[in-house]
């Protein structure tokens, strides 16, 4: 990006690397042009129905591959339907809707704050299931079955009966010293459904700080039941666990997670401010105390151009309306934002561009980089240039980009800035190849004309002539330095 | 590979869904769990359910199923807690007034799951399933030498959730493969998930005898691999065809999406009318002669070839003028279903490629490319990257930021702790402060950390396996390093330095890489025991723990067809990544469920 292109072909041909582009004589450009053609004319001698011959439909699927029949099939039965939702079974667009809620089931409310975890009462009740009432007599599953659990299988019959997916009762080991037999063997076996479903069972059977002391030796059931526990929500339970365990800072960033989960700004807000304080790592603290902050201010600003805005009372609003809010954004978005419709307010206001950059501390780059694109975006080349415009001690005025001045011409270029602005910062380009490159490719005429003229290049501006148009300004000034 | 015929295994995977099918007579409705369907594609096509009595397939979805006039309804669903939501959702909206009433199965796959059983019990509708099954889809078959369990989140669970059940599977995969294919006599591996593939293997062997078969072994050697022993070679960007289309567009069980413009039939006269606008869908694999010729040749290599076809084939439609008599003509008629299958298959890639060099020709690729080689070879890895800066300014996607620094971070054993910070502080300051807990994730599985102990082992494990190389040959390549345009894949050097002369010279560089390396020998009856013949190749299936990229793949056929290579390779996967999947699948999800 920084590297111009001569820079870098001069940098490949004097490293020991080598470009990824097609680059010898007989380009491969030309030779996939060659096959296209060919390709391409050989549609006039065949027709061109291969979709037929592949039997392949145009969304590619084969002719009777399983997805194809899944819509296939589906579809038969639309006509037959009426009242129904029709989209259910139309292309494939439908499906992509998916996880979309139909029904005022909420699957979150599984997962997330609904306490019926708990009540996971008796595995084995679970797994010898007998209510079965629509059952067709033959096809239930045979009386043996049942039985089977009734005979005392050890912790290891056990846990490879389970791994098998076969029916067992679990209620029988009732000393710590058999459960915890059976939680090895559960471990030895590698297999997470069965190690789970284990711990289910000792979560439920036995005392939260005997389970804590015994998992603590356990790591690999320990990891399991984590997972379990994160993956049911039972958020609760897991921070006891962390912080039994005194994984700190684990406790914190899961602590951290949830806010993820709250969807009103106020109480996410103050969510955040329970979470400055929680046990993470020192660097970790400073972006957690930011995020806070950062959310706090965007608060403020919202409400306050909200205000604005509906008032119409101000020009930037009024031009440019504002197609989000704020909230929520990162900081780099926000400290745009502040650039592009609060610019020029005093450090003391928390929506200035330099209260923002005091407070976050952002870096100069990062800061220069985001106020230019936005002065930019509103084509205040004023701005632009003062942004770039240092003072020295004797009081003399510099130019000075700690982005780079290629950077800040294509930004400036990105946002179509006339060639008048573009040219005086395409000469501040240090580098000459660099500086002649972008000039270029800008067209900043001048700019290249002048560069040669001070690398004496006769040949290179004589060449150029061809590039400006004839009987401008630009050519004369070729003209004048070559008979110069 | 010719010397394993994978399609035993298809085989055997069809014979298992027949039965299960078989067990609930009558007709049927099958309700998939939509990301199973490119798996199972893969073993079966739907005549053959539809020979069971399969008459309807729908989607999984929340609310009333279908009315399809059938017997049965079967679930055919991953063990996953919010489908089982779902399908309590289908069941208790069934209609219980209608007649006949209509039964329900469920099929988990690759296991059934005590969890979701007690799930389904909470919401009070376990009873209502008449068959629970599981159907362990554990290897399926993607290509002639490839196989893949497509289980998305392996890695995630093994390194960061320490939950080995997706190593549990591996084993088990492991063991139906020698069931069929012989029991593997030597096994290799390197890292502690190998270590623990290795134990239930031995352990599930010992504790069913009755699974010692009288099969000749297929397979010489077994290599387990973990893949946070090459945590390097998924970050940097594929340099092969097939891996480029992965990287670019994402291959999902052999189909590529593509965009439709290019792919546009232009008929005469109908010029710009119906316009596809949905993207084209390809089924990639070698099959088709043409990509099997192309898939694993480096990009650059590619186009030569894509000319010369073309040549061939208009000269071989040019025939048709010197067909003279009724024979010659019939003889050319002949052909043609065969020259017009030649010609849209060489359109097709003649279309890709182009897709493709419109990328690698950009200024932005090159760019990347050339830091990531930078890192790869050794260069400037130890302080804060201009480029990636500059990527971050200007927003671009965060998964590509994180490729590269987790790249640099692999390259210099961790990251300056002033380095590490700075990249931290300007992901967290563009991308949102939330992200703080992928990056902790990221931390976690050893991607991205500080450098601890204060020394580089990288440029010594570099040097050692030759993973630069400075001479790469693109176009007749004669190192494997061709497939990265000259980094050779880590992971593959391993597996060819293991084939020879064998790990003992590299003891030292194991020792750096994580994890344990072993060899375990499996006892073969007598009568088994292989006899090689002169000049015979050996064959062993490298399995990849957490994840293969197209590009390693590539490497390792590519060890295959050397001529004195002596060594035929087959692959297996817990699942084929490459390096902005396999970010993904390690980052936290951030969006609230979308209700």
């Amino acid at each position: 990006m920084s590297r111009a292109r001569a820079d870098e072909e001069e940098y490949w041909h004097s490293s020991k690397f080598r470009a990824f582009t097609f680059d010898d004589e007989d380009d491969e450009l030309s030779q996939l042009k060659e096959s296209k053609r060919a390709v391409n004319s050989l549609r006039d001698i065949v027709d061109d129905d291969d979709d037929d011959l592949e039997r392949v439909s145009w969304s590619g699927e084969p002719v009777g591959s399983i997805s194809w029949s899944i819509r296939e099939t589906a579809s038969g039965s639309t006509a037959s339907l009426e009242g129904r939702d029709s989209s259910l079974q139309k292309g494939s667009s439908s499906y992509a809707a998916l996880p979309k809620q139909v029904s005022s089931y909420s699957l979150s409310s599984l997962f997330k704050g609904r306490n019926k975890l708990p009540s996971f009462q008796s595995l084995s009740d679970a797994l010898t299931d007998t209510g079965v009432k629509n059952y067709a007599p033959e096809l239930r599953r045979p009386k043996a079955e049942y039985k089977d659990y009734s005979n005392d299988w050890s912790p290891k019959d056990t846990v490879r009966r389970m791994q098998r997916g076969k029916v067992c009762s679990l209620e029988r080991f009732r000393s710590l010293q058999d459960k915890l037999m059976l939680l090895d063997e559960a471990v030895a076996g590698h297999d997470g459904n069965v190690i789970t479903a284990v711990l289910i069972f000792l979560k439920r059977t036995l005392r939260r700080e005997i389970l804590f002391r015994e998992l603590e030796m356990r790591q690999v059931a320990l990891c399991h039941l984590i997972h379990f526990l994160r993956e049911t929500g039972e958020q609760k339970f897991l921070l006891d666990l962390l912080r039994f365990l005194d994984r700190t800072e684990e406790v914190a960033l899961s602590q951290y997670r949830e806010h993820l989960n709250i969807q009103d700004v106020e109480k996410r807000r103050e969510f955040l401010k329970g979470c400055i304080g929680l046990p993470f790592s020192a660097e970790d603290t400073s972006h957690i105390q930011d995020h806070y902050t950062l959310l706090e201010r965007q608060i403020i600003i919202e409400a306050n151009d909200r205000h604005l805005e509906m008032a119409g009372q101000s020009e930037i609003f009024r031009k440019y309306p504002r197609k989000a809010s704020i909230l929520n954004m990162p900081l780099v978005t926000t400290l745009f934002y502040s650039c592009f419709y609060h610019y020029t307010e005093a450090e003391g206001m928390f929506s200035s561009p330099t209260n923002l950059k005091k407070t976050f501390k952002i870096p100069d780059k990062q800061y220069v980089l985001t106020a230019l694109a936005a002065r930019a975006k509103l084509r205040a080349w004023d701005d632009v240039d003062a942004l770039l415009t240092t003072k020295n001690w004797l009081g003399y005025t510099k130019k000075k980009a700690p982005i780079g001045f290629h950077r800040v011409v294509e930004i400036l270029q990105r946002n179509s800035a006339p060639v008048q602005v573009l040219q005086e910062y395409v000469r501040l380009v240090e580098d000459v190849e660099t500086r002649l490159n972008v000039a270029t490719k800008y067209k900043c005429h001048d700019v290249v004309i002048e560069t040669y003229k001070d690398l004496k290049d006769r040949i290179q501006l004589t060449a150029y002539k061809c590039k400006v148009e004839r009987g401008s300004a630009e050519e004369e000034k070729i003209n004048s330095i070559l008979n110069n | 590979s010719g010397r394993v015929n994978l399609t035993a295994l298809r085989e055997a995977g069809r014979r298992e869904l027949r039965e299960f099918l078989d067990k609930c007579a009558g007709s049927k409705a099958i309700v998939w769990d939509e990301y199973l369907t490119g798996p199972f594609g893969l073993i079966a096509q739907y005549s053959l359910l539809k020979e069971h009595e399969v008459e309807k397939m729908f989607t999984l979805k929340p609310g009333r199923l279908p009315p399809a006039d059938v017997k049965n309804i079967i679930f055919f669903v991953r063990p996953k807690l919010e489908l089982m939501d779902i399908i309590t959702d289908n069941v208790l909206r069934e209609d219980r007034g209608r007649s006949p009433q209509r039964d329900f199965h469920i099929l988990f796959v690759p296991r059934r799951s005590l969890l979701c059983e007690q799930w389904l019990k909470e919401q009070g509708v376990l009873g209502s399933f008449i068959h629970r099954e599981q159907y362990s889809l554990d290897l399926i078959p993607f290509d002639g030498d490839l196989l893949s369990m497509e289980s998305e989140s392996a890695f995630k669970e093994c390194y960061l959730e320490s939950d080995q059940t997706s190593l549990y599977h591996a084993a088990k995969g492991l063991m139906t493969l020698q069931a069929l294919y012989g029991t593997i006599p030597q096994i290799f591996g390197k890292g502690d998930c190998a270590r623990h593939v290795a134990n239930m293997m031995i352990r599930m062997k010992r504790e069913f005898p009755g699974s010692q078969n009288s099969i000749f072994p297929v397979f010489d050697t077994l290599l387990l691999l973990d893949r946070n022993v090459d945590l390097l070679t998924p970050l940097a960007t594929q340099l092969t065809y097939e891996g480029l289309i992965d990287e670019i567009y994402g291959i999902q069980n052999t189909y590529v999406k593509l965009p439709p413009e290019k792919f546009a039939p232009k008929k005469q006269g109908e010029g710009g009318k119906d316009l596809p606008t949905e993207p084209k869908k390809l089924q990639l694999n070698s099959a088709e002669e043409l990509y099997a010729e192309i898939r694993d040749k480096n990009f650059n290599a590619v186009g030569s070839v894509l000319s010369k076809k073309a040549k061939i084939i208009s000269a071989a439609f040019e025939e048709r003028h010197h067909a003279k008599t009724v024979g010659e003509i019939k003889q050319f008629v002949s052909q043609l279903p065969h020259m017009q299958a030649a010609r849209s298959s060489l359109a097709n890639h003649t279309s890709i490629a182009e897709l493709i060099k419109d990328i690698t020709t950009s200024e932005d690729f090159f760019d990347n490319l050339t830091v990531e080689q930078e890192f790869m070879s050794g260069i400037d890895t130890d302080k804060v990257n201009n480029y990636i800066e500059d990527c971050i300014a200007q927003k671009h996607p965060l998964i590509k930021i994180l490729r590269l620094v987790c790249l640099q971070s692999v390259c210099n054993s961790g990251l300056k702790q002033k380095v590490l910070d700075h990249y931290k502080r300007e992901i967290l300051q563009t991308y949102g402060y939330e992200h703080i807990l992928t990056l902790n994730n990221l931390e976690k599985a050893g991607l991205l950390k500080p450098q601890t102990s204060g020394r580089n082992n990288f440029p010594t494990i570099r040097k050692t396996l030759r993973l630069w190389m400075d001479d790469v040959n693109e176009q007749n390549p004669n190192d494997i390093s061709y497939v990265y345009s000259g980094y050779a894949p880590l992971s593959v050097r391993l597996a060819q330095l293991l084939a020879r002369p064998g790990w003992r010279s590299i003891e030292e560089v194991l020792k750096m890489l994580p994890g344990p390396h072993f060899e375990e020998r499996q006892q073969l009856p007598t009568g088994l025991q292989k006899k090689r013949q002169q000049g015979e190749n050996r064959v062993t299936l490298v399995f990849f723990l957490g994840g293969v990229t197209y590009a390693e793949i590539a490497a390792l056929r590519f060890l295959s067809q050397m001529e004195d290579g002596g060594t035929e390779y087959v692959i297996a996967t817990t699942k084929l990544i490459n390096g902005t999947t396999w970010i993904k699948s390690l980052m936290e999800k951030l969006e609230p469920a979308p209700f």
